[in-house]
């Protein structure tokens, strides 16, 4: 391993000390010469028919520079969803237009009409209460039922709320079905997947400027991956050619998957920067980021699991109606599909798999992945029927899912959902699991709680998901718009340090430490002479971004391929300068020595003869030391875990505090076990919070009644338990170079069930007859389900 | 944030004269209102700052009566220590922020239905003491957000009698921590008082059925068998209204458990 760390290191996050010591560079820190305020003008009703905008009084006020409406952008396109869903009949799915700002009708609290563009944002900010807008209320369409039942539409163009109807796998739907019908048990729970607003730190900001004397526009914006943005915008909203157009991210405070989409707002300054040929500035306050940021999750779901009488698995069967808001947010129509469906079958060898999801438009904000998308919503389910189904057998829950569970010779395993995990050890996790959480000691802290007058209950869910996102010819026959591969270019400066510009965006992952803890292993050289470049389209060849844990594994096999390039290439260099033949050449220690000989030259010797080419065999090599790679991976990859966790519940109050949470992962080869540790310490945070806290609720006129921190719980450091992680169980993933598998969502998959789990195992040891309680599971809801039980 | 202009006055004369402009508003720790101005929810033209009126700071005791300026913040109660359940209470009032800006004065003015301070003043029985005039705390909360305060006067000091035992006990709402229901018992040589907040529309008020019972038995056994109507009571997404009534007995019952 290199000094100071390579594979394998917990090497101290360099990133850090920017981000502790308020020097980080976020959108809304840039302030250029002559910037102006852009204030949105939003909805107050759920849904409302435009009759008038009146801008005139608005446009007079001082300060004022330019307002905009829907009308101002008919002519462009609209935001696009990226990816194509056919319902079970083969109809494909409904695509209503998603405009810049609305236009004829309002769709959910928070959308925006009308935009000021002024001097300074108090005058914006007076300018918007100045529009007269005449919107005449109807009736919002909130709950997704209703929504299905209703003869009035969110889109009135497209004749119904629901998207797509989808079957997954329609082929194995009688099959599924049949095992129902003749199983010796089933179980069934109906349970819903709550919404949760992803309130990344930072709120949302993009700031355009406009060049006229080339025509070119840079737009800095809160985005998890400025390629696509830019290709969203160039292919679909406006249709700045790309070579016009340089998007950057520059530090961006948390994403959770909320800043993956293109929203109207960066249209909306690109179009104002050029109309009035200076820059402009939005930032999102914190009431439009809940209003208008994509939520997440928001499933109900009938799942039904049937057994034989042993309590083999025979079939998963669900049915689910997915929320995806008033408009179509970019991944929305992949996440409760393919990124959910086909993880139905879990961990578990069961034999048929059938999934029906409708996705329904209601007058809500738009719905779309956050951390973890889609798999948590399936994981939940399984997990939280899997459990029921152990109670109602008698069997212990952790001997229901090993019986079941995929073994470590049936790897390559083709699950019934359609996919092909390539490894695991899912009994090897939940020993280790046993073993670290001291299972076995559960009865006696359970007496300790019950004399304290609290009931105890133990919950375990074993999890696997698929992230590393995605085989391009794969998603490609599933209706997606876009490829899934990455890119990395590599550069050798002539001093022998390196820049190596990453499709993959860091936002809190840590790139800028793991990734050149990978190149410095590769070269045998110090990490800290190689810098990560990301987040600007200008500086890095292409990138697809970050999301679905695929940074490392997609990105990072980027780097590794044009890593092994830069090595051939010096090799090349070396040979020549040594006078031997390249094949002869070894790379150790940052040293290439000629094989058997104490010939050698340092790596910074030949990256400075690449750049001073003197007496260089200029008709066999280019000089410079410069390399390009793409990577489209041939499988997703499938993490997989064993959690449990420990609750109590104060039975006079309803009130649940973890008292214990370990996550045992098998990520596969890990980089930075640190890094990695901190990925899940945050995932396990979000997963709890949803579990217990997060109460996204809009009422039945569609107003979001959790829109400010007054009402919508974020898990603070007291709301958490000290975390156990453990990823010493690891699997190496068998088709991507590094054998990494991908850890920024695990802990936001596996935690809820976990916690909903151990809830329930808490109530029915205190002699309740609760089987479900939806998350979150307040106090409230805790204290109301014991009184009814 | 609307533009407002400020003034800063040394004494409570001052102050109270910067007050008679009919669109100025009393600035105390800013920590309700300076959210609120953010949010354009308000719009004075002008804020009279409190925090540089000497006389209305500091905390004094004497012949069995703590008080308490108006303008002394909560971190200062918290620290004080002579009247325990009073201490602990504002110990627990918001964040370390929110308590080294924020005054017992402005959270009585401001009588937020949710709020502890009121709980405290209800329970102790406590005078207002404002500018003009002494009021008893069972005649100041008048309602949710109400109070007997009549436009520019301020609160200069509050008046606590230090009780033989007290306790307050808050069942935070999850995500603000101001109280989904709290309950202050404090019991006295005159009998005792039991002061809730958080649960109801009217604002804080007074449990006498429990008052009653723990006159005769200062003990959470006591109160078997005694329940709070739901009517009136608040139902929000945090609680319904039964189930704030069951935590009233339910705190109720710990705060005389917990009483010292
Ligand atoms: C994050 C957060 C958490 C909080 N948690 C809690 C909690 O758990 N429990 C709780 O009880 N409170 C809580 N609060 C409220 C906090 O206690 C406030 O400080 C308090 O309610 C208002 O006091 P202030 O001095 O900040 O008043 P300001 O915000 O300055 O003023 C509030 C109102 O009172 C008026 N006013 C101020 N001082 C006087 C005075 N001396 N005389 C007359 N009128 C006056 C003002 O004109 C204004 O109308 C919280 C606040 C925040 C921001």
């Amino acid at each position: 391993m290199p000094k100071d760390g390579g594979i394998g290191a917990s090497t101290v996050r360099r990133e850090d000390v920017r981000f502790l010591t308020g020097t980080g560079q976020y959108c809304d820190d840039m302030n250029m010469f002559g910037q102006t305020s852009a204030v949105f003008a939003r909805s107050t009703v759920a849904n409302g028919v435009i009759k008038s905008i009146d801008t005139s009084a608005a446009e007079a006020m001082p300060g004022v520079l330019a307002v905009f409406t829907g009308e101002d952008f008919v002519e462009v396109g609209g935001n696009p969803a990226g990816w194509l869903i056919n319902s079970r009949d083969g109809e494909p799915m409904k695509e209503p237009k998603r405009p810049v700002l609305a236009h004829g009708k309002v769709r959910h609290v928070g959308d925006a009409y009308a935009a000021v563009i002024a001097e300074t944002i108090e005058q914006a900010k007076d300018a918007v209460e100045a529009i007269e807008a005449d919107i005449e209320e109807l009736p919002a369409l909130v709950n997704m039922k209703d929504a299905l039942a209703a003869d009035h539409y969110v889109h009135d163009e497209i004749g119904t709320n629901q998207c797509f109807d989808w079957g997954w796998i329609e082929d194995n739907r009688a099959a599924t079905d049949a095992a129902i019908k003749g199983a010796h048990h089933v179980t069934t729970l109906e349970l819903v997947n709550n919404r949760l607003v992803p309130n990344a730190m930072e709120p949302r900001c993009s700031m355009a400027q406009y060049n006229r004397a080339n025509d070119e526009y840079v737009l800095h914006t809160t985005s998890q991956n400025p390629h696509l943005t830019r290709l969203l915008i160039s292919a679909f909203v406006l249709g700045i050619p790309e070579n016009k157009l340089t998007v950057i991210a520059p530090d961006v405070g948390g994403g959770f998957g909320s800043k993956i989409y293109h929203y109207g707002e960066e249209a909306l300054v690109l179009a104002a920067a050029k109309k009035i040929g200076r820059p402009v500035k939005w930032t999102a306050d914190r009431t439009e980021a809940f209003l208008t940021d994509a939520h997440g999750r928001d499933h109900v779901t009938k799942i039904e699991l049937a057994m034989d009488k042993d309590g083999n698995f025979l079939a998963f069967r669900t049915e689910t109606m997915a929320n995806v808001g008033a408009y179509l947010s970019n991944f929305s129509t992949a996440t409760p599909t393919f990124l959910h469906g086909t993880l139905m079958a879990g961990n578990y060898t069961v034999p048929n798999v059938y999934v029906n999801v409708k996705a329904v438009f209601t007058n809500t904000a738009p719905v779309d992945a956050y951390r973890g998308a889609g798999r948590p919503e399936a994981t939940f389910s399984l997990e939280r029927v899997i459990d029921k189904a152990a109670r109602e057998i008698g069997m212990d829950p952790i001997e229901l899912r090993r019986k079941n569970f995929i073994k470590p010779d049936q790897y390559p395993f083709a699950s019934a959902a359609g996919l092909e995990y390539d490894s695991g050890n899912y009994d090897a996790l939940m020993d280790q699991m046993e073993k670290v959480a001291d299972v076995a000691g559960f009865e006696a802290r359970r007496k300790a709680s019950e004399k304290k007058g609290k009931l105890r209950g133990f919950g375990v869910n074993a999890y696997i998901e698929a992230c590393g996102i995605a085989p391009s010819n794969l998603v490609g026959v599933l209706g997606s718009r876009v490829g899934l591969y990455d890119a990395a270019t590599v550069r050798v400066n002539a001093t022998g340090n390196l820049s190596v510009m990453v499709g993959a965006h860091s936002h809190g992952q840590g790139h800028e430490t793991a990734f050149p803890q990978v190149v410095a292993e590769m070269l045998g050289i110090d990490p800290q002479s190689i810098d990560i470049v990301h987040g600007d389209t200008s500086k890095i060849p292409f990138g697809m971004g970050t999301y679905g844990s695929r940074s490392l594994a997609v990105c990072g096999s980027a780097v590794v391929r044009a890593t092994e390039k830069i090595i051939n290439k010096a090799k090349k260099i070396a040979a020549h300068m040594l006078e031997a033949s390249d094949g002869d050449i070894e790379l150790k220690d940052g040293v290439f020595s000629v094989a058997g000989t104490d010939k050698s030259v340092t790596f910074g010797e030949v990256a400075l003869k690449a750049y001073i080419p003197h007496e260089f065999p200029l008709e066999d090599i280019e000089p410079g030391l410069e390399e390009t790679a793409f990577y489209d991976p041939a499988n997703f990859t499938y993490p997989s875990g064993a959690y449990c966790c420990e609750v109590e519940v104060d039975p006079e109050t309803g009130k649940v505090t973890v008292e214990s949470m370990t996550a045992v992962d098998d990520f596969g080869n890990v980089i930075n076990p640190m890094i990695v540790t901190g990925q899940v310490h945050g995932g396990l945070g979000q997963g709890i919070g949803q579990a217990l806290l997060e109460n996204t609720t809009y009422d039945e006129n569609g107003q979001l009644l959790s829109a400010s921190y007054m009402d919508y719980v974020m898990p603070r450091a007291d709301d958490l338990p000290f975390y156990t992680v453990d990823h010493s169980q690891g699997n190496a993933c068998t088709h991507n170079p590094l054998g990494v598998k991908g850890c920024g969502e695990a802990g936001a998959i596996g935690s809820p069930p976990t916690v909903v789990n151990a809830v329930i195992d808490a109530l029915q040891s205190g002699g309740k007859s609760v089987t479900h309680i939806d998350m979150p599971m307040t106090p409230h809801r805790v204290w109301s389900a014991m009184q009814n039980a | 944030m609307y533009a407002f202009d400020i003034e800063r006055p040394a004494t409570v004369a001052e102050a109270v004269a910067a007050l008679s402009n009919e669109d100025a508003q009393a600035l105390g720790g800013g920590q309700t209102l300076i959210p609120t101005l953010k949010q354009r929810l308000a719009s004075p033209e002008k804020l009279v700052s409190l925090t540089g009126v000497a006389e209305m700071k500091g905390i004094s005791s004497a012949g069995g009566v703590l008080t308490i300026g108006g303008g002394t913040t909560h971190d200062d109660v918290a620290a004080d220590g002579s009247y325990k359940a009073l201490s602990e209470l504002a110990a627990n009032i918001g964040d370390p922020a929110v308590r080294s800006r924020g005054t017992i004065g402005g959270s009585i003015a401001n009588n937020d239905p949710s709020a502890c301070y009121p709980a405290a003043a209800l329970g102790s029985g406590a005078t207002i003491v404002t500018n003009e005039r002494e009021i008893a705390a069972d005649d100041y909360f008048v309602g949710m957000f109400e109070t007997a305060l009549d436009e520019g006067e301020i609160i200069t000091a509050v008046k606590f009698p230090i009780p033989e035992k007290a306790n307050y006990q808050k069942f935070v709402q999850p995500a603000s921590r101001f109280a989904l229901v709290g309950v202050f018992v404090a019991k006295t040589a005159d009998g005792v008082r039991v002061a809730v907040t958080g649960a109801s529309n009217e604002g804080v008020h007074r449990w006498t059925a429990a008052e009653e019972a723990l006159s005769k038995d200062f003990s959470a056994g006591a109160l078997d068998g005694l329940t709070v109507s739901a009517d009136d009571l608040i139902a929000d997404l945090h609680g319904s209204a039964e189930y704030r009534a069951h935590l009233v007995a339910v705190m109720t019952k710990r705060a005389v458990a917990a009483a010292s």
